[in-house]
C-alpha cells in the first residue's frame, strides 16, 4: 500500500475540496449537485483534454496549461488519460510533496522491463509536481505548488522541462534556466524551516535523467511501482492497474515482478531499505551507464560487486568530498565512510546528490548509518 | 570554399529549412543585470555550429553551468577579461560541465568553483584553450579537486591553460583516450598535471611549478577504464615543486610528497624525456607500484615498460617529504637520487624474468643519479639491504609511441 511518506496515511493526497468544513446541509446539497455537474461536463470535455500537439511539439509550450494534464490544476486533479502514480521509495527533494502522473497516448502502451524504466511510446508524458505545505507535519493543508516537471517523449527522444507555478496557483510558466523559490515551512520535527528551493534548468534535468548520454525517465521502474495506490475507484496494485488500463504491456503478475520496499517501512530489512534508498537517490548517476560512471561506484538495487558498491573502495576523484576518509563504505564504521559524509553535507562540492537538495535527509542518514554499522 | 558552396546548393535544392542548416550564429552574452541567467540559457538554447560569446566582465554564478550541445564554441574575451566566479555557488559538482562533442572552450577564466573547475564527461573532441582556472585563496584543502578535468573523453586538447590552487590535480585527464596537454602552466596545486587510467597522451611544453608533485602518470584499480598506456611526457619544465600537500586525506594524491617531479605509477609504456627538472626536494622522477591493497583481478599494480632518457636534472632530492619521502630516503639516503624506482616486481617475475617490453630503462647523461630501492611487492619493505645505484645496468630503450594526433588540431 502506498503511503504518504510524511503522514504515513495510506491514501492519495486529498484535494482541498475534501477538507472538513462547516457547510449547512442544504448548501452542501446544492454544492454537490453543482460539483457533479461540473465534473460531468469536465469529464466530457476532458476526453480530449491532453494535447498531443503540445507533447510532440519541437519546443515545449510556455504555459503548463497548454498540455491539458489537469482538469483542475490547483488541486492537481488529472484529466482523462492521465494516471496518478507513486513510487515505493521516492527521491528526497528537500521534503517536497510530489504528485506524479503518466499519460500514454490512447491505444498505446509502455513495454514492461524487469530492471529499467519501462519503454514508453512516442507521445508519452511523465508529469511531476513539487509542492510544499505550510507545515510539513500537515501535508494536506495549505499546500503551495512550486513547480511541475515534465518528461515528454517525441520522435527524437525524451525532453525535460520545468514549469514554475504563479502566485495565484492558476498556471505554471516554462523556465529553461531554472529558478529559485523561497520556501518557508515547518520541518517534520516542528522547527521553522526556511530555504531556497532550486528549480532545475534544462541541462540539470539531464544531470540525473541520463543513460549513456540520453535523457531517460527514472521513476517508472517495475520494482518501484510494484505497490498499491489508492485510486479514485479503490486501492490497487499499480502494475496491475497500468496493465488493466492498457498503458503497460508485457507485465507479469505483481507477485512475479521485482519490488523494492518503501525505505521507511521498518518491516523490511535494513539492507533492502538502504539499498532502495541508494537506488533511487544515487544510482541514476552512480551506475555503469550514468553520469558518474567514471567514479566506479555503482549503487543500483541489484549491484552485486561489493567494491563497486563502495565497500572498502577508495575514492578516485572525490576531492574534498572524501572528508579525509579512506573508503566510500568502511564496513561497521559509518563515521569513517565517505558515503555518510557526503549524504550528510549540504555544501556544494561535498554533498551528494550534487543536485536537487539543499537540506539533509536526516532520517535517510540514520538508516544509512545503521546499514553501514551492520556491514562486515 | 567548394564544399561550402556545394553544401549551400544542396540545402537549396533539397529545400531543407534554413533552421536546420543555418549558418553558425553568435550568441552574445554581456555582463550586467541577469547575466548569470542569460549565460545559463545561452548554453542550453545554443544550436550546433553556434558560438556563445561571453563579453568581458565578472559573472557571479550561484549555479554550475553546463553544455550538452555538439559543435559549440564558448569563447570569452580573454582569461583576464571574462571571469566566471563561482564564489557563491550553491549547487553542482563543478563550475562548467560539458557533456557534448566537438566543443571548444576558449579565452575565459573560472574562479573559486566549489567542486571541480571545468569538466567534460564523455566528450569526443573537447578543447580547453587559453583558460584560467584558479582558486583565489591560494592552495587550500577546501578548494575544488580538479581545475581542468576531462574524464571518459576522447580526443582531448588542453592548450595554454593556467591552473592554480586545485586540491587534487590542476590538469587532470582521467579514463580518456588520445590526449594532448601542452603550453600550459600548473602551479600551487597538489598535482600539477595528472594523466590517470588514460591511453595515448602527449604532455609537452608545459611549466609545472610550485605544486606538491609536478606531473603524475597513474593507473588505479576498480575503475571502468584502466590499463593506461602509451604516454609521452617530454620537453616540460618541472621545477621547484615545493608546496606542502594539501589534499584531503583518502585521495590518492594525498600520498604524493612535496617535491615530487614526475611520478609514474602502475602504467604501461611511459616515455619521459627531454624534460628539465630542478628544485624538486623529494626526487625528480619516481617510478613505483600502486602502494595500497585493492580487490581487482583486472588491475596491474606495477609499472610496465618505462623509458626515462635525455632529461636534465638540477638540484633536488635534498628534502624528502612525508611518508613516501621517508620510505625512499631510508633506503637511498639523502640527497635522494634524481631517479628512483621502487623496484617492485610481481612475484612470478621475481623468480623468473621480466619481458623486455615490461622493463624499466634509464638512459641519462653522465652524472645522473639513480636508485632501485628493491622493494617487495606492496610491503614497502626492502628485500635487499642496499639499493642498486648502478644506472648503467638499466640502459636500453623502448620504441616510442607515435605522436598523438587530434582531429580538432589538424590531425587525422
Amino acid at each position: 500500500m502506498w503511503r504518504n511518506p510524511l503522514t504515513g496515511l495510506p491514501r492519495r493526497p486529498p484535494l482541498p475540496l475534501e477538507r472538513g468544513e462547516e457547510t449547512p446541509p442544504a448548501l452542501r446539497a446544492v454544492r454537490d449537485l453543482l460539483l457533479a455537474l461540473v465534473f460531468t461536463l469536465g469529464g466530457l470535455a476532458s476526453a480530449h483534454a491532453v494535447s498531443a500537439d503540445a507533447i510532440l511539439a519541437e519546443s515545449p509550450p510556455k504555459l503548463l496549461s497548454a498540455f491539458g494534464f489537469f482538469t483542475d490544476a490547483r488541486t492537481q486533479a488529472p484529466a482523462d488519460g492521465v494516471v496518478p502514480f507513486a513510487l515505493n521509495t521516492p527521491l528526497f527533494s528537500d521534503y517536497a510533496l510530489k504528485f506524479r502522473f503518466v499519460h500514454v497516448p490512447a491505444g498505446q502502451a509502455a513495454s514492461y522491463d524487469d530492471a529499467e524504466a519501462f519503454e514508453f511510446p512516442v507521445g508519452t508524458a511523465l508529469i511531476k509536481t513539487f509542492a510544499f505545505p505550510a507545515d510539513l507535519r500537515k501535508p494536506t493543508e495549505n499546500v503551495r505548488l512550486i513547480e511541475t516537471r515534465v518528461l515528454l517523449r517525441n520522435a527524437t527522444g525524451w525532453h525535460a522541462s520545468a514549469y514554475v507555478w504563479n502566485e495565484g496557483q492558476t498556471d505554471a510558466e516554462l523556465k529553461i534556466a531554472g529558478a529559485r523559490v523561497a520556501i518557508e515551512t515547518v520541518s517534520p520535527d516542528g522547527a521553522p524551516l526556511a530555504f531556497t528551493y532550486a528549480v532545475p534548468n534544462k541541462n540539470q534535468c539531464k544531470g540525473c535523467h541520463a543513460f549513456n548520454g540520453e535523457i531517460v525517465p527514472l521513476g517508472p521502474k517495475a520494482r518501484n511501482l510494484n505497490g498499491d495506490f489508492a485510486y479514485a475507484g479503490g486501492a490497487a496494485n499499480q502494475l496491475a492497474h497500468w496493465s488493466a488500463a492498457g498503458i503497460l504491456a508485457g507485465a507479469p503478475e505483481p507477485s512475479a515482478a521485482p519490488a523494492a520496499p518503501d525505505w521507511t517501512d521498518t518491516s523490511a530489512s535494513v539492507n533492502d531499505r538502504a539499498r532502495a534508498w541508494l537506488d533511487v537517490n544515487c544510482a541514476h548517476c552512480h551506475r555503469r551507464e550514468g553520469p558518474a560512471s567514471n567514479s566506479g561506484l555503482y549503487l543500483t538495487y541489484s549491484e552485486g560487486d561489493p567494491v563497486a558498491l563502495g565497500i572498502r573502495k577508495r575514492p578516485v576523484s572525490a576531492g574534498r568530498g572524501a572528508g579525509d576518509r579512506a573508503f566510500d563504505i568502511d564496513p561497521g564504521n559509518p563515521d569513517g565512510s565517505i558515503l555518510t559524509y557526503r549524504v550528510e553535507s549540504t555544501e556544494a562540492g561535498i554533498m551528494m546528490p550534487e543536485l536537487g537538495r539543499t537540506q539533509t535527509d536526516v532520517r535517510a542518514v540514520a538508516l544509512l548509518r545503521e546499514w553501514i554499522e551492520g556491514l562486515r | 570554399m567548394r564544399t561550402q558552396l556545394a553544401a549551400t546548393l544542396f540545402s537549396l535544392l533539397a529545400g531543407v529549412s534554413s533552421a536546420s542548416l543555418a549558418s553558425a550564429a553568435e550568441i552574445a552574452v554581456e555582463a550586467g543585470e541577469g547575466a548569470s541567467e542569460r549565460l545559463i540559457e545561452a548554453l542550453i538554447t545554443v544550436k550546433p555550429g553556434d558560438t556563445v560569446k561571453i563579453g568581458p566582465g565578472l559573472y557571479e554564478l550561484t549555479e554550475g553551468l553546463s553544455l550538452d550541445v555538439d559543435d559549440v564554441r564558448v569563447v570569452g574575451a580573454g582569461a583576464g577579461q571574462t571571469v566566471l566566479s563561482f564564489k557563491g555557488q550553491t549547487g553542482a559538482g563543478e563550475g562548467l560541465l560539458v557533456t557534448s562533442d566537438r566543443v571548444v572552450l576558449e579565452d575565459f577564466a573560472v574562479e573559486d568553483s566549489k567542486g571541480d573547475g571545468v569538466k567534460s564527461k564523455g566528450s569526443d573532441q573537447i578543447t580547453f584553450r587559453n583558460l584560467s582556472v584558479t582558486w583565489s585563496g591560494g592552495p587550500k584543502a577546501e578548494n575544488g579537486a580538479y581545475g581542468v578535468y576531462p574524464v571518459s573523453s576522447k580526443n582531448v586538447l588542453i592548450d595554454g591553460v593556467l591552473v592554480s590552487g586545485a586540491s587534487d590535480a590542476g590538469i587532470y585527464v582521467g579514463q580518456s583516450d588520445n590526449i594532448v596537454v601542452r603550453n600550459s602552466r600548473a602551479e600551487y596545486n597538489v598535482a600539477g598535471i595528472e594523466i590517470e587510467n588514460s591511453t595515448r597522451a602527449d604532455v609537452h611544453k608545459n611549466t609545472v611549478t610550485h605544486n606538491t608533485g609536478g606531473i603524475l602518470v597513474f593507473d588505479l584499480p576498480n575503475l571502468p577504464v584502466q590499463g593506461g598506456h602509451d604516454i609521452r611526457v617530454f620537453d616540460n619544465d618541472v621545477v621547484d615543486n615545493d608546496t606542502a600537500n594539501f589534499a584531503p586525506k583518502g585521495n590518492i594524491v594525498a600520498i604524493v610528497p612535496k617535491g615530487m617531479g614526475i611520478m609514474v605509477m602502475a602504467n604501461r609504456n611511459v616515455h619521459v624525456f627531454g624534460n628539465r627538472l630542478s628544485g624538486n626536494g623529494t626526487t625528480h622522477v619516481l617510478i613505483n607500484a600502486y602502494p595500497n591493497d585493492y580487490d581487482d583481478d583486472n588491475y596491474m599494480f606495477v609499472p610496465r615498460g618505462v623509458y626515462v632518457h635525455g632529461n636534465t636534472y638540477g638540484e633536488g632530492g635534498g628534502a624528502p617529504d612525508g611518508e613516501v619521502g621517508k620510505t625512499i630516503s631510508d633506503v637511498s639516503g639523502i640527497p635522494v637520487p634524481d631517479i628512483v624506482w621502487d623496484g617492485v616486481t610481481r612475484i612470478p617475475e621475481y623468480f623468473s624474468w621480466v619481458a623486455a617490453q615490461d622493463k624499466i630503462y634509464i638512459d641519462e647523461a653522465e652524472g645522473t643519479t639513480f636508485a632501485n630501492l628493491k622493494m617487495i611487492s606492496q610491503m614497502l619493505l626492502p628485500w635487499s639491504t642496499a639499493p642498486d645505484t648502478n644506472i648503467s645496468a638499466y640502459k636500453g630503450s623502448l620504441p616510442e609511441p607515435a605522436p598523438v594526433k587530434l582531429p580538432q588540431d589538424g590531425g587525422a
